[in-house]
């Protein structure tokens, strides 16, 4: 994006204006998230920097709110509760998924189309929309307020993005890989652990983290059709947001702020591992 | 060594070439299909089922021909001119005695005061003396609750002994039916719904605008940065579309609140009186900036995968071709961008439509949406019909534009991250 040996004088004041636009709107991104790490240390139970927190007075940071945070049984339980339901629903979502995928990559699926948009559509329709209609749904077949009613909700949410992310993958899969090991000799299972797998697997692994986050992160589904045993961490921030505002929510959003940081990073380590191992370069 | 032409090609154990190629189409065919039909089967079940019992939900209507059977059947050829005789009453009677002994006339008496109010009154305390009343029941009735003395009561038990209705659909766009079965507004202090459908398009489509103008920059930058540095760039667009929706929305809430952050520093730098604060949130305006902040990601991913395929080359050649800088962007760059806009505008706007958390937590009465009557119906009011009749016109407007969507772009065109 240099500015080209011909440009005048307008054009090069216009480049530097453009980039400080650019900035400011990164700014915009970024900056909301940056800032409630600090906040998070206040010492004082309010949302903004105490005049303390200011003069860098050390007396005007403390832990008190991840104190808070790790000594309460609610949010303790809560987040063992995301977990388990994240995971549950994450493993459920990434089988199906993936074995889905395996048959929407093959060149005579039928319906291709058609029943690619039925898989996708749990992303596409409103949360709200879901919410009321498994609460509904799951009442009548008293699924509603048990753990297995949740984590099948949340297994259809996670779903889309298993199968958007290992069709990608498979898309982009060479089939001759396979022929060439069954000229080898190797059997269909042998072909599909020992070739298939090693190269589908980023694929794979990010689409269950993307199913892991949506569950982790899911609020509406679990306040409509959970019962008060299987509040999860969305939920009891939703109801510290609404009812009680203590920064230990602050405490909590800047660890999570963190977990996507390490997310994000295992995502881009896959995406070049897989480029590699499909001997692109990376970039 | 040449074979005739006509003769048709066979395999090795002498099955036609075509019915073989056939046959192992049709197996791959089913193969396919059989891997997917878990998912599908566990789809069916988990989602697509529950999304059709809840449009039927919104359309059923069995309160008033199970609860009331014997009235219905003694209202037929009734001439809703005069009152009817004495064997509907006596009817009414029957089946409010038999619903009292079932307790099941609290869902009948919320229906039908739904349609007229009064009638949850009159059917409650009908309901616990029907079993003492004495013929005439005409009479009786009337003088017990002179709702049963008017005609558009009757009328309306007539109508809604359809098992069927539309009424949640015309409660949901604030209208109602007339005695008479015409179509009419709601009076004006009761009008809600359709307020609430119209602020949430326009405060949508104005989120949808405000991340174009934020996201187009960004992904013109990206686009044509080195990808040493648009991969660095690119991180600080993933990190906000990867982190939770509850913090995103606490962190706007810890910047905008009237003792927060923004508003603190704006003192302290003596731009605004103390008493004089900002107010920036619960509102329209605290939905708009923190949706446009949360949905922004959504609009530059599409708008940069598109930007990365159109050549620079091109802007150069419409600058040696004597365009001046404006004109050539405008002439050139930007109706190349213009498939990445409408993937994003889509994208950004159905999302945007169906959003609850982020209006319910920082829009405050006036920056609500609709999806947060869903809630209310669900919720607090019980009118779960209504709330049914709702959510299925919002799914239908989001089908609607999804199908656009999938028309333009193709949903497996969808790329994540």
């Amino acid at each position: 994006m240099a500015v080209p040996s011909y440009a005048t004088r307008g054009e090069r004041i216009w480049h530097y204006v453009f980039l400080g636009l650019c900035g400011l709107i990164f700014l915009f991104l970024i900056g909301p998230l940056l800032i409630i790490i600090p906040l998070s240390f206040n010492a004082e139970p309010y949302f903004t920097f105490s005049d303390a927190m200011l003069r860098l007075d050390p007396a005007g940071y403390s832990l008190r709110w991840y104190e808070d945070f790790f000594t309460s049984s609610a949010w303790l339980n809560s987040i063992k509760n995301s977990f388990i339901i994240g995971i549950a629903s994450t493993v459920l979502a990434t089988v199906l998924g993936t074995i889905a995928a395996l048959g929407l990559s093959n060149r005579h699926m039928p319906a291709r189309g058609a029943i690619m948009a039925l898989l996708i559509s749990p992303m596409i329709v409103p949360l709200i929309i879901s919410a009321a209609a498994m609460f509904f749904f799951f009442s009548k077949i008293h699924l509603a307020q048990t753990y297995l009613g949740v984590i099948l909700a949340h297994t259809a949410l996670g779903i889309p993005f298993v199968v958007i992310t290992v069709t990608a993958t498979l898309s982009s899969f060479d089939t001759t890989l396979i022929r060439a090991a069954h000229s080898l000799g190797a059997n269909p299972t042998r072909t599909f652990f020992k070739v298939v797998l090693p190269l589908v697997t980023p694929g794979v692994v990010s689409g269950a983290l993307f199913a892991f986050i949506t569950s982790f992160d899911e609020v509406v589904v679990v306040l409509f059709i959970s019962g008060p045993e299987q509040r999860t961490m969305p939920i009891q921030m939703w109801s510290g947001i609404r009812e009680q505002i203590s920064p230990t929510i602050l405490a909590v959003a800047t660890m999570l702020v963190i977990l996507s940081m390490l997310l994000l990073t295992t995502l881009e380590l896959l995406r070049r591992r897989s480029e590699r191992l499909r001997g692109m370069t990376p970039g | 060594m040449s074979e005739s032409p006509t003769a048709p090609l066979t395999t090795a154990d002498g099955v036609p070439l075509k019915t073989s190629l056939r046959r192992a189409v049709r197996r791959s065919k089913l193969k396919a299909f059989l891997l997917v039909s878990p998912l599908l089967l566990f789809l069916v079940i988990a989602f697509v089922m529950p999304i059709f019992d809840m449009l039927w939900r919104s359309v059923d209507n069995p309160e008033v021909s199970s609860t009331l059977p014997r009235t219905v059947s003694a209202l037929e050829g009734w001439d809703r001119e005069s009152l009817p005789g004495e064997p509907a009453f006596a009817a009414l009677v029957e089946d409010l005695r038999d619903g009292q002994a079932a307790r099941n006339l609290g869902l009948l008496s919320s229906r039908l005061n739904y349609e007229k109010s009064g009638m949850r009154s009159a059917i409650s305390r009908t309901g616990r003396r029907a079993r003492n009343l004495e013929p005439p029941y005409r009479e009786a009735l009337i003088e017990l609750n002179e709702t049963w003395g008017e005609l558009d009561t009757w009328k309306l038990i007539q109508r809604e002994a359809s098992p069927y209705t539309l009424s949640y659909y015309l409660a949901a766009v604030d209208r109602q039916l007339t005695p008479d079965g015409e179509i009419v507004k709601v009076p004006e202090h009761l009008e809600i719904h359709a307020t609430l459908f119209w602020r949430t398009f326009w405060m949508s489509g104005v989120i949808t605008l405000m991340t174009l103008l934020l996201g187009y920059p960004i992904a013109f930058l990206l686009a044509n940065l080195p990808l040493r540095y648009s991969n660095l760039l690119m991180i600080l667009v993933l990190l906000p579309f990867w982190t939770s929706l509850l913090v995103r929305t606490t962190t706007w809430i810890a910047i905008l609140q009237s003792q927060g952050v923004l508003n603190d520093m704006m003192v302290a730098i003596g731009v605004i009186a103390d008493e004089a604060r900002w107010q920036m949130i619960h509102n329209k305006l605290g939905t708009i900036i923190a949706m446009t902040h949360i949905l922004l990601p959504f609009m530059i991913l599409p708008l940069y995968s598109v930007m990365k395929t159109i050549p620079p080359s091109y802007m150069r050649a419409a600058r040696s071709l004597g365009g001046r800088p404006f004109l050539s962007f405008r002439r050139v760059y930007f109706p190349l961008t213009i498939p990445g806009i409408a993937a994003g505008g889509i994208l950004v706007f159905i999302l945007s439509i169906g959003y609850y958390i982020t209006p319910a937590l920082v829009g405050g009465q006036s920056g609500r949406f609709i999806t947060n009557y869903i809630a209310y119906h669900m919720q607090t009011s019980l009118n779960w019909g209504l709330a049914a009749a709702i959510a299925s016109i919002l799914l239908f407007v989001v089908i609607v534009f999804y199908m656009v969507f999938n028309r333009l772009i193709g949903v497996d065109k969808v790329k994540l991250g």
